[in-house]
């Protein structure tokens, strides 16, 4: 009995001990949840890929170049509007607010795409 | 052979007048498009000659005059289309010095640099300084106002313009016409003039004579090549409206990187080749990007283009000729 109550206290006493180190990794855990979500739009023959991204808000998309031409990522409203984009570069742009934000290159205005922040 | 060059060979015939070209040879002179081809306008009438075979070419009568475009010479660029863009360019350059007759100046239709940078400004007005025409007038293309919305352009090449960069002037009685189609451009949109451009046009070729030949130049095409593509230029139709009176009016284009003719009323559209790199076929591609194509077949596809005024016949003769 009395070996098995000790053994007890010690294993409480480890869980103890061990608490605050349990409680750090959550709180790790817990801020790699809420570090920025990333997500990616890439251009490649002449569009945005994809043409419709939805993202939660607080979310930092980057549009990557991949084509043979400069390409630039503009909103309609003025919201962002990129440097022009030569081959592999990339422009990026955190989403805080909730909505929908229409974007195209103003160099070939054909290509449009919109990221839907939610 | 595509619809859209059946509907233009057929247009074109229909417009042919007794200059002796049948069909046959018509067909014939089809043949040279992209390696060269002459379009004369007759008193509005655009028929067609084979290049060699033009009896007007620099006839050396008063008033005649030629004079060259070149287009896209997209400088900076050096992906696997072309990685040497200032050579092809210089090449050009050494065409138009070998020309028969000497062309009085240059029109350049734009997409001068491939990033709007200094240098590579810089690098395209070093390799023009050996051409033997001195005068070289420049419309932008959209490759040539990147990020500053055109001022650098304006600053370099808007000497005499008005606007964001068009402008007027008459030599040996044609009216020319460069018009910037490639500024304030909209989502999902083509190429765009805008109501202060269309406005200054308007007044611009209001007191002209019917009979003075008009040639418009600008970069992105000014009538639908390929709308899907962005090649096309949404309020062209109002400008063509106020040209509408003349019996002869030639439009230059470049952006697409090829030649292509279309004949519409007194109006004859051009396109000319790219000095740097050539692109697709309308819809051959996934997109217009820049096409690949082996070494050896490179110069074949980019060229100049040459244009001869004969006074007294309101003609122009559009010469396409390759590098190679």
């Amino acid at each position: 009995m009395l070996r098995t109550s000790v053994l007890i206290k010690v294993l409480a006493a480890a869980m103890m001990s061990a608490m605050p180190l349990l409680a750090a990794t959550l709180t790790v855990e817990a801020n790699a949840q809420q570090a920025p979500p990333a997500a990616d739009v890439k251009i490649d023959n002449f569009s945005f890929g994809p043409a419709t991204l939805t993202v939660p808000a607080g979310t930092t998309v980057t549009w990557t170049n991949r084509d043979d031409i400069p390409h630039t990522v503009v909103n309609t409203d003025g919201v962002f509007k990129s440097k022009v984009l030569d081959t592999d570069e990339k422009f990026s742009f955190t989403f805080s607010k909730p909505g929908t934000y229409p974007y195209f290159c103003s160099i070939h205005p054909k290509m449009t795409g919109k990221v839907v922040v939610q | 052979m595509t619809d859209h060059k059946s509907n233009f060979i057929d247009q074109a015939i229909q417009d042919l007048n007794n200059d002796g070209i049948d069909r046959r040879g018509f067909l014939k002179c089809m043949a040279w498009a992209g390696t060269g081809l002459v379009w004369t306008m007759s008193g509005g009438i655009p028929v067609s000659k084979a290049f060699a075979g033009n009896p007007n070419r620099n006839a050396g009568h008063g008033g005649d005059f030629s004079f060259v475009q070149i287009s896209d010479s997209h400088m900076g660029f050096n992906k696997p289309a072309n990685p040497d863009v200032a050579a092809t360019l210089q090449a050009a350059v050494d065409k138009i010095n070998g020309l028969p007759g000497a062309p009085e100046f240059m029109l350049h239709t734009g997409d001068i640099s491939h990033l709007s940078k200094p240098e590579e400004f810089d690098a395209v007005d070093q390799i023009l300084k050996s051409a033997k025409p001195k005068d070289v007038f420049y419309v932008p293309g959209e490759h040539d106002v990147l990020n500053d919305d055109g001022k650098q352009f304006l600053e370099r090449y808007g000497k005499g313009s008005q606007g964001a960069g068009w402008r007027s002037f008459d030599k040996n009685g044609v009216h020319f016409i460069g018009l910037v189609n490639v500024l304030n451009l909209k989502a999902g949109g083509l190429g765009t003039l805008g109501p202060e451009q269309l406005e200054w046009l308007e007044a611009d070729v209001k007191h002209l004579k019917h009979s003075t030949p008009i040639v418009v130049f600008a970069h992105i095409p000014l009538w639908a090549v390929y709308p899907e593509w962005g090649w096309g230029t949404s309020d062209s139709a109002q400008a063509l409206a106020y040209l509408k009176k003349f019996g002869s009016v030639t439009v230059l284009n470049g952006h697409i990187h090829q030649t292509m003719q279309k004949i519409e009323g007194n109006v004859t559209f051009h396109t000319a080749t790219s000095t740097a790199f050539p692109q697709p076929h309308p819809g051959a591609a996934p997109s217009p990007g820049p096409m690949k194509v082996p070494a050896e077949q490179l110069r074949s596809l980019l060229g100049i283009t040459d244009v001869n005024y004969v006074r007294g016949q309101h003609a122009l003769a559009v010469v396409d000729s390759t590098l190679g």
